[in-house]
């Protein structure tokens, strides 16, 4: 490995005086990671200067307030906190059993390759859908079908709260469906990449012990690619916050505290994307304010998440 | 016994969830299909959109606009993220800087994409006094980091260790070792992550109203107002014109499936290279 | 030309063949970028707009019909809500706007006073209805609607609606009010109107683009609220006219101040605009029309042009444009479901438009 070489010019990379050559790559890397940080910075910072008026003006009443009146100067966003949190986490929820499921499906060989191939563009043509056309189609046809037997459900179960009527096609019910079928495709591609990456040499390693398929599959293959199903869960949550037309077309943006799943409710995103282009003066301010808590409840939900992979690592340290 | 049946109803379980993942999956291309077939014509790439009350015309436009628009998000964010993505996972993987780039990109993950475009608008369009491609491409850029880092940092990841020591093996250095070995063999997972982002570009209005809003002729250069698919579609379904309606939805489905030809093209050429 | 360049630039990266890091490919495409962005932009005068969702449909067809005419300027108007309007033109990025609420004394101080607000066409804001049974006709007195947007008429044969429509059997459903959720000129409006009619309703509501409605539930976007009045039996809401129209909506005769009840339609909404004095700086707000047959909630909508124009090509295209909207393009509002200017209006506009440099 002597002698000159493209990647390395007239200096032999066998010689001391290759190794103390400072590495360009890695100052560009780091170039590259330094401005990522700063990037959130400006955006974090942008959002709080604009907020600034709103934060000292309403203080923390506008986190437990619930009135939203843009035409008296009263902002406060109490319910649209609960419907974010509320939508995001059920449609999580709905998304990673069966997102799961699917990714499974497709890195084992349960069925032939040609199936899963289907199945696997099929999913991804899912990814491909625009924000629009799911708000459409959950118009047409989530709408109707929630409402049917929305109501037929809270006359049955009203008792309880979460399913209390009057039963609207608006729902929170509704755009967590959705949200669903929108972050599944995330949750699909990168658990199925994670998947496939486990080292052979550990399936192996537990057949030989005497596992059979799925005893495998739940004590040695999820544990190790759990790092990548977190990882698309994360996404997946983040992209279920930040959905703005798909969520303001079907959730019916009502105020109104409400803890049923079949009631109108609002996201900390829709609000946004409803009222923005409109606003002027302190409501801009209260927008951006509302923007600043949502970039808040990622970071609670991130922290929530990093101790459940901690929780999950332990079981996997030393496998690579 | 028990396991062999527990075996069995696992797999069945799973086979179960997925076929019924399936049924509002196939609900969704059979309405975009349904929709958007009849009026599917060559016109629609290479003319412009028809004014309300006028039939005919395409949206030559905004297919122009949307390529240009998620190339120049993925000119930005690409290299960025994979760069950023190695720096963590290759070379300081325990530094307080590489903590702090997961911690940022995770944050950034939650951003709603109406935000991605109100910054890209205070940070191009006011100070370049215009609307423009350029500016809805850096809203998209920012929009799509995040997947691309948390993508790349798992791709790299994945590549066994044992890859990395056989490089350093035989004297390569760390960027020899990364920009030959490494990055080669974690392009499917990355790719997997771009192709997502991608997909989600093409498909976000919000931010691309605010920066780049609309236009009904054809582009000039990347200084000016832009027509996207993704907002012709908003702007058209909420018309009450049955004709835009229809070319709405024929402008899902070219959406869909230009991204899906993107998405098979990386996938043939970045396919892995053994398995 | 451009396009061409890209579209090729970016077709030859996706064919190119696998590379260790695809660098080739993002190379090429940024010296597109960059050939295409310096490569002369074409003579042409490029206006730009934005601004109220509510006429672009009609501004869309006047630019393109405007266009066939004079191909060496090129018009542009998206929407993005009256307020965005008003905002891109006060910081100067855009050429001309529109605005369902002409723009407030504020706001034309803060637009240096440089503006110039012009009536363009007009429109009428209906309550649409989908009650089982019901068809079309249906009378609601002042009483009435403000009563159902009040929340204190809850069901659709209470007295107070019935009381107007003998002929009619008007169901035991629950009223549910449909509203906008999106800030809009067309909430303005309405509840300007609802405000003028009813000191309750002031009080308790108020107006503004966005505001907080007793009860109901909100769509987004005209077409939201059509789509939620359609799939709601029982459903009440109020949507601009053309929607109504296009979506085959039953739309309800209000009662107007001189107590008769006034269908909506395109002549109704005419005869209100036409008993309106336009003031020296053109912004009127009809809030509660006086004839008998007047139709009671209408609205102009502005163009905000600038007095003067830096560019002295962008000023000759854009009093070009309006001039074309004022003559011929009135003459296809009504296809499109707006009210045509009355003539004294449109002399005013134009005298107006002339001083425009």
């Amino acid at each position: 490995m002597g002698g000159n070489s493209p990647l390395t010019g007239s200096v032999s990379p066998m010689s001391a005086e290759y190794r103390r050559r400072p590495d360009i790559f890695r100052a560009i890397c780091l170039f590259a990671s330094i401005l990522t940080i700063l990037l959130l910075a400006f955006i974090f910072g942008e959002i709080l200067i604009k907020a600034w008026p709103a934060i000292s003006k309403f203080g923390l009443g506008f986190i437990t307030g619930i009135q939203w009146s843009p035409n008296r100067d009263i902002f406060a966003v109490l319910p649209v906190l609960i419907g974010t949190a509320a939508s995001s986490l059920l449609a999580l929820l709905l998304a990673l059993p069966l997102g799961l499921a699917i990714a499974l499906f497709l890195s084992e060989d349960f069925l032939p390759p040609a199936i899963r191939h289907t199945i696997r563009f099929v999913v991804e043509l899912l990814a491909a859908i625009p924000s629009v056309v799911y708000g459409l189609w959950g118009i047409f046809v989530v709408i109707p079908l929630v409402q049917k037997y929305g109501t037929i459900l809270s006359a049955k179960f009203g008792f309880i709260p979460l399913f209390a009527g009057p039963a609207y096609g608006n729902s929170l019910l509704t755009a967590s469906l959705v949200l669903a079928l929108m972050v599944l495709p995330t949750i699909t591609a990168i658990s199925r990449s994670s998947l496939v990456s486990v080292p052979y040499a550990l399936r192996e390693g537990s057949y030989a012990l005497g596992a059979t398929r799925w005893e495998t599959i739940l004590s040695v293959i999820i544990p190790t690619a759990a790092p990548g199903i977190v990882a698309s869960s994360i996404l997946a949550f983040g992209r279920a916050m930040g959905e703005t037309m798909a969520v303001a077309m079907l959730i019916g943006n009502s105020q109104r505290l409400s803890w049923s799943l079949l009631s109108p409710s609002n996201t900390l995103s829709a609000l946004l994307a409803n009222q923005f282009a409109e606003a002027d003066g302190i409501q801009v301010s209260a927008l951006m304010y509302a923007a600043a808590l949502l970039v808040m409840l990622t970071l609670g939900v991130n922290i929530a998440g990093e101790a459940v992979l901690r929780h999950t690592q332990k079981a996997t340290a030393g496998l690579r | 016994m028990l396991r062999l049946i527990r075996n069995k109803f696992l797999t069945g379980l799973c086979i179960g969830l997925s076929l019924l993942t399936l049924v509002p999956l196939f609900s969704i291309v059979v309405l975009v299909i349904r929709n958007g077939f009849p009026l599917l014509s060559a016109n629609l790439f290479t003319q412009l959109p028809p004014a309300p009350g006028v039939d005919g015309g395409g949206f030559g436009n905004a297919i122009l606009g949307t390529l240009v628009m998620v190339g120049i998000a993925l000119v930005c964010s690409v290299p960025l993220g994979i760069l950023a993505a190695i720096f963590v996972n290759e070379y300081a993987p325990s530094s307080k800087l590489a903590s702090g780039v997961r911690f940022v990109a995770k944050l950034l993950t939650g951003i709603p994409s109406i935000i991605c475009g109100v910054f890209a608008f205070a940070a191009v369009v006011m100070t370049t006094h215009k609307f423009s491609a350029l500016a809805g491409g850096i809203a998209l850029a920012i929009l799509i980091l995040p997947t691309i880092l948390i993508t790349a940092e798992q791709a790299l990841l994945g590549v066994p260790y044992a890859f990395r020591e056989a490089s350093f093996g035989v004297g390569a250095t760390p960027f020899q070792t990364i920009w030959l070995i490494v990055l080669p063999e974690a392009m499917p997972a990355i790719m997997t992550g771009v192709m997502l982002a991608v997909a989600r570009a093409a498909g976000e209005t919000a931010p691309v109203l605010f920066t780049a809003l609309f236009s009904q002729n054809w582009m000039k250069s990347i200084m000016e107002p832009t027509a996207s698919l993704s907002v012709l579609i908003y702007n058209f379904a909420s018309l009450p014109y049955a004709y835009h309606i229809k070319l709405a939805w024929s402008a899902s489905l070219v959406l869909v499936a230009l991204v899906t030809v993107t998405n098979i093209l990386a996938q043939v050429i970045f396919a892995p290279k053994h398995r | 030309m451009k396009g061409i360049v890209f579209f090729s630039a970016i077709t030859l990266t996706l064919c190119f063949p696998r590379f260790p890091i695809p660098t080739m490919n993002r190379i090429l495409l940024a010296a597109s970028l960059l050939a295409s962005s310096i490569l002369p932009a074409s003579a042409a005068t490029a206006l730009n707009g934005s601004g109220a969702t509510f006429p672009v449909p009609l501004y869309m067809r006047w630019a393109s019909d405007f266009q066939k005419t004079n191909p060496n300027i090129t018009v542009n108007y998206t929407g993005g809500g009256s307020g965005k309007g008003v905002k891109d033109f006060i910081a100067n990025l855009t050429d001309f706007s529109g605005s369902d609420v002409a723009m407030s004394d504020a706001e034309i101080t803060n637009a240096g006073g440089n503006v110039l607000m012009l009536p363009a066409t007009a429109g009428t804001i209906v309550l649409a209805y989908n009650i089982p049974g019901v068809q079309a006709g249906l009378k609601l007195s002042r009483n009435a609607y403000v009563g159902i947007l009040l929340g204190l008429i809850k069901n659709w044969n209470d007295p107070a609606i019935a009381k107007e429509n003998t002929g009619v059997t008007l169901p035991n459903t629950p009223i549910t009010f449909v509203a906008r959720a999106d800030g809009s000129g067309t909430t303005a409006v309405f509840t300007g109107h609802l405000a003028a009619v009813s000191p309750e309703f002031k009080d308790k509501v108020g107006t503004g683009k966005s505001v907080t409605w007793p009860v109901g539930i909100a769509g987004k976007g005209n077409d939201g609220v059509t789509a939620l009045i359609k799939q709601t039996p029982g459903a009440i809401g109020y949507v601009e006219f053309g929607y109504a129209e296009n979506n085959k909506l039953t739309m309800a005769s209000l009662q107007n101040k001189a107590g008769n009840f006034v269908t909506p339609t395109l002549e109704s909404g005419a005869a209100s605009l036409s008993s309106v004095t336009l003031p020296e700086n053109l912004r009127a707000f009809i809030t509660d029309p006086e004839g008998v047959n007047d139709y009671p909630i209408v609205t102009f909508t502005w163009l905000l042009v600038k007095k003067t124009y830096t560019d002295a090509a962008k000023a000759a295209a854009v009093k070009a444009f309006v001039a074309y909207g004022l003559t011929a393009g009135q003459a296809v509002a009504p296809q499109l479901g707006y009210i045509t200017l009355p003539a004294n209006v449109v002399s005013k506009v134009q005298a107006a438009l002339a001083t425009v440099k």
